[in-house]
Order: C-alpha cells, then sequence, then structure tokens
C-alpha cells in the first residue's frame, strides 16, 4: 500500500506560478484552465498581519466526495497511491463532482469532460515527481508516500507544523502546508 | 482607543469558467429539471392515493386527476431532456445505465427515473379512456386494454401502490440530489428532500385544480375566453365534474402548501442554528442578493398568498378562480431556481 501526498513549505514559496506553468505544459490544459493555481492569505489585524502564499490544487482526499456523488464512477481513487483520477470515457458531465468538490478543484474540460490535477500519476508510476514540484525553484514542494516512515514528506510533517485546507469540510485532504 | 479588526483576504490566479469567481455550473436546465421531477412526483402520488384509498363513487367523482399520469408522463420526458441539455459530455449519458453507485444520489435518481415511466404508463393506460375519452373512441384497443387492467383488483392496487411508492421516492431525491452536496452549506440539509416533495405535492395539486377551474363552464368569464375553454373541455369530453371536487383540491392544496411553509422554516431554522457558514449561507436567502426574491416570491406570493386565497374559497368569501393555481405553480418553479442559484454561491469560505 501507499499514499501519495504533497507537502508544501508556505515559507519557502514565493508564488512564482512556475507550478502553474509547468503543468499546464505537462499536461496539455487548455487555455483559460488551471489544474493548480497560486492564492495569496493576508491575514490578522496591523501590525500583526501575516501573508501566507500557497500552491493549491485537488487535495487528492481520503474522503472525495467528488468520488461518492459520480455517478457513473468515472471519479474514482487509483490503486496505486489513493490518488483521486477521472475515467473521461465514463465521464457524462453532469458536474455534481464540482458542486461536491469544497475547494473548487474541478472543471469542465473543452471536451465535456470534469478535469483536475491527477499528480501526474503518469509521472509517479514512473517513480518521479509531478511536473509542478520537479521544477520548484525554491524546493517548497515535496511529494511522496506518507506510508512509508523513511520519505521525506513523512520526515517533513513529523518535524514541522502543518495544516490543511477546510479540515472542518471532513474531506482528509492529502495536500499539507508547512508552516 | 480605534479597534482594530482582524483582516482575512483571499487573492487567487485560479480562473476557470464556470467556477470562478464562484460556483455557477448548473443554469435553468436544472431547477427546471428539479421542478418537473417534483410536480411529476406530486402527480404519481395522487393518482397513486386515488386508486388505493377511495372507493368507486369516490374514484368517479375525481374523474379529473385521471389526466395526471398524462400529463406526468409529458413532464418526465421535458425534464429528462432538460437535464441532458445541462449535461457537458452529452455522448456518454448511456453511461448512466452500466452501474449503479450506491453512494451517488444521481445514480439512484437515474434508475428512480427509469421506474416512473412504467408506473405512469400503467396508471394512464387504466384510466386512458376516462381522461380522453374522444382517443378512447378513436382507438378502441384503449377501452380494451383499460377494462382489462380495471378488472383485476389487485393488479389496480398494485399499479396505486408503485405509483405512491415511486412518486416519493421521486419527489424525495429532487431535494436529496442537492442536498448530499456537503461542498455548499446551503443545500447541505436533509430537510431538502421532504421540501421538494411537499413542494411537488401542492404544485400538482395546483395544476389539476387548475385544469379543473379552466375547464368548467363560467358565466361569468368573458364570453371568448369561455368559448376557447369550453372547447378544451369538450375536446377531452370530460365528463360533468361533481362541485365538491374543485375545494376537495383546494383543502389539499392547503395542507400540502402549510407542509411546505413548515418545512421552509425548518430548513431555515437548521441553517441559523448551525455553523457560522451555514448561517452565511442562510443569510443570501434571508436578507442577502436573493432576499427580496425568495420572500416576495417563494414564501409571499408562492405560498402564503394562495393558502389565504384558498382558504377564502373554502369558506365562500370570494370567487373560486384559477389565481391560486398559477401562485403555487409559480411559486414552485421560484423555490427551486433560487434554492439553485443561491446555494452554489455558498461556500465554505467564511467572510
Amino acid at each position: 500500500m501507499s499514499r501519495f501526498v504533497m507537502v508544501i513549505d508556505t515559507r519557502r514559496c514565493v508564488g512564482c506560478h512556475d507550478c502553474v506553468v509547468a503543468c499546464k505544459t505537462e499536461n496539455s490544459v487548455p487555455e483559460g484552465y488551471c489544474r493548480d493555481w497560486i492564492t495569496e492569505e493576508v491575514h490578522g489585524a496591523f501590525p500583526t498581519v501575516q501573508l501566507e502564499i500557497r500552491s493549491e490544487r485537488c487535495n487528492h482526499c481520503d474522503n472525495p466526495p467528488c468520488v461518492s456523488c459520480c455517478p457513473t464512477g468515472a471519479s474514482h481513487v487509483h490503486e496505486r497511491g489513493g490518488v483521486v483520477l477521472v475515467t473521461h470515457e465514463k465521464c457524462i458531465g453532469c458536474k455534481a463532482c464540482l458542486a461536491a468538490c469544497p475547494y473548487d478543484a474541478r472543471f469542465i474540460h473543452p471536451d465535456g469532460y470534469a478535469d483536475k490535477c491527477t499528480f501526474c500519476i503518469h509521472r509517479a508510476e514512473k517513480g518521479l515527481d509531478p511536473a509542478c514540484v520537479s521544477v520548484c525553484p525554491t524546493h517548497c514542494m515535496h511529494f511522496g508516500d506518507l506510508d512509508d516512515p523513511e520519505a521525506e514528506v513523512s520526515r517533513l510533517l513529523n518535524s514541522r507544523p502543518h495544516h490543511v485546507l477546510m479540515p472542518d469540510a471532513g474531506t482528509k485532504p492529502c495536500i499539507f502546508y508547512l508552516t | 482607543m480605534i479597534a482594530l479588526t482582524a483582516l482575512t483576504e483571499l487573492t487567487t490566479s485560479r480562473h476557470n469558467p464556470l467556477v470562478d469567481p464562484h460556483l455557477h455550473i448548473w443554469e435553468w436546465q436544472i431547477p427546471v429539471y428539479l421542478f418537473f421531477g417534483g410536480m411529476v412526483a406530486g402527480l404519481m402520488i395522487i393518482a397513486g392515493v386515488r386508486l388505493i384509498a377511495l372507493r368507486p363513487q369516490q374514484r368517479e367523482a375525481l374523474v379529473c386527476c385521471t389526466i395526471g399520469p398524462l400529463i406526468g408522463l409529458v413532464f418526465l420526458s421535458l425534464g429528462m431532456f432538460t437535464l441532458f441539455l445541462d449535461l457537458s459530455h452529452k455522448l456518454y449519458v448511456w453511461r448512466l445505465y452500466t452501474t449503479f453507485q450506491v453512494t451517488s444520489p444521481m445514480s439512484w435518481g437515474s434508475w428512480i427515473l427509469l421506474l416512473v415511466y412504467p408506473a405512469l404508463v400503467s396508471n394512464a393506460l387504466a384510466h386512458q379512456p376516462e381522461a380522453i375519452p374522444s382517443l378512447a373512441k378513436r382507438f378502441p384497443i384503449l377501452v380494451t386494454v383499460s377494462d382489462f387492467i380495471l378488472a383485476r383488483v389487485q393488479w389496480v392496487v398494485g399499479i396505486g401502490i408503485a405509483n405512491v411508492m415511486v412518486g416519493i421516492a421521486l419527489g424525495i431525491y429532487t431535494g436529496i440530489l442537492l442536498g448530499a452536496l456537503g461542498a455548499r452549506p446551503l443545500w447541505n440539509s436533509a430537510v431538502l428532500g421532504p421540501l421538494f416533495l411537499f413542494s411537488g405535492l401542492s404544485t400538482a395539486t395546483a395544476l389539476l385544480h387548475g385544469i379543473l377551474v379552466l375547464t368548467t363552464p363560467d358565466e361569468d368569464r368573458p364570453a371568448f375566453a369561455d368559448f376557447l375553454l369550453s372547447s378544451l373541455a369538450q375536446l377531452t369530453q370530460a365528463r360533468p365534474l361533481d362541485k365538491n371536487v374543485g375545494p376537495v383540491l383546494a383543502r389539499a392544496d392547503n395542507g400540502f402548501l402549510t407542509i411546505e411553509l413548515a418545512l421552509l422554516g425548518l430548513f431555515l431554522l437548521g441553517q441559523l442554528t448551525s455553523t457560522g457558514i451555514h448561517q452565511q449561507a442562510a443569510s443570501l436567502l434571508l436578507t442577502g442578493p436573493y432576499g427580496s426574491v425568495f420572500w416576495v416570491f417563494v414564501v409571499g406570493l408562492g405560498i402564503v398568498l394562495p393558502l389565504v386565497l384558498q382558504s377564502l374559497e373554502l369558506q365562500n368569501r370570494i370567487r373560486h378562480t384559477i389565481a391560486p393555481a398559477v401562485l403555487v405553480v409559480f411559486g414552485g418553479i421560484a423555490l427551486r431556481f433560487i434554492l439553485v442559484y443561491a446555494g452554489q454561491e455558498s461556500h465554505w469560505f467564511q467572510l
């Protein structure tokens, strides 16, 4: 068994969008759409205002509502790494998965099917990092198997404070942000 | 001393069509589909109850209800067509029927819709000669089929039970379809199932009531309109109607509207006593951008005013007109439009 996760160090991310460009190139994401994006969150009250820059995408949740609501089984959890994927030939374009995702991580591809980040599963199966991780100039993104205690992602999560997005949504996301 | 307010500001580079700045994936097709689905559910339940619960003489009095299954077949087909229009990968629609996904309300719904057709067709066939006698005269086989079914009491009861059960499943499903989507706080309520069921029942009753009023000759009606409407009645060669039928439908509609109003109140109460995110979602309807439309068209004109008008009609204080029926039907449409649009705007970010 393996559980692919992504760990992103928000103290290193500068929001350069290299990950976004790499994803669009690697996965031929159509113009005007994106599978990953940069979010800047400013919070606090002056003078203790904090800025967090995050590279966001599908969270490949452990409890994915997009999979449980899919009427055709097109949205499914891949046997390798628990990655959430969409089989294009099974998708009818009902958009229930878009409504079910609290992160709004999905979109309708111009060809009609639901599309989103795949954790570059075609690369991961060859032992490579996803395109976004491999190009990051600040090395703020880490990808690996959480079930392997020796993996870098496991060591980082054991040693650094971190959070996930919208934990109250109950989806158990698998992208962790180091703070 | 100046109180400093904590700030939270999100800036994103995401710009996906239909998703940003807020979700707007479902347009008019989905509320129209939900409306037709609810209406068909109501027509099935009414037609089914008529078969199960009423004695033959009472059934005769409620002959107008026999048109329900026929209208239901048309509305169901229209609803499924609008649903089909909404799909963005249309050529793969057949994939719905190659699997059953137990956790997906949409999968349940697609299979329930397949059960609706045979239930409606059997009910329509049993009563077709009563509903449209001119068609039965043209095609005598319809009378033979109807006589064959009606001669078997167990078949009649079976058809009635099937219509009631499938109708309830269909009506609740139209609400659960939205209620199961936890990512949209406004929809995330189990009350939506019964709310849409009773809204469907009230709109179906109003439709039958409206048809009854329209096809009953009326001396006070303008001559031209009366000519047109009585011609319609003659076309279907409807039998003379019992004068008590109108009040029966009005009384039933008042009951459904009262329950619908109570469920709407419970739905909002649930939202307002839940988390801040749910309270924020409820404010979209109560005071936010959908507030005026919600209070005026759904609550005021769609439920309260027809409830008052029908109560006055039943007390013989005002004339029996088609107005309450029209208001109820438009209220049912407005409820679904507002919930579908406002629900997509609700989200997990607390502002």
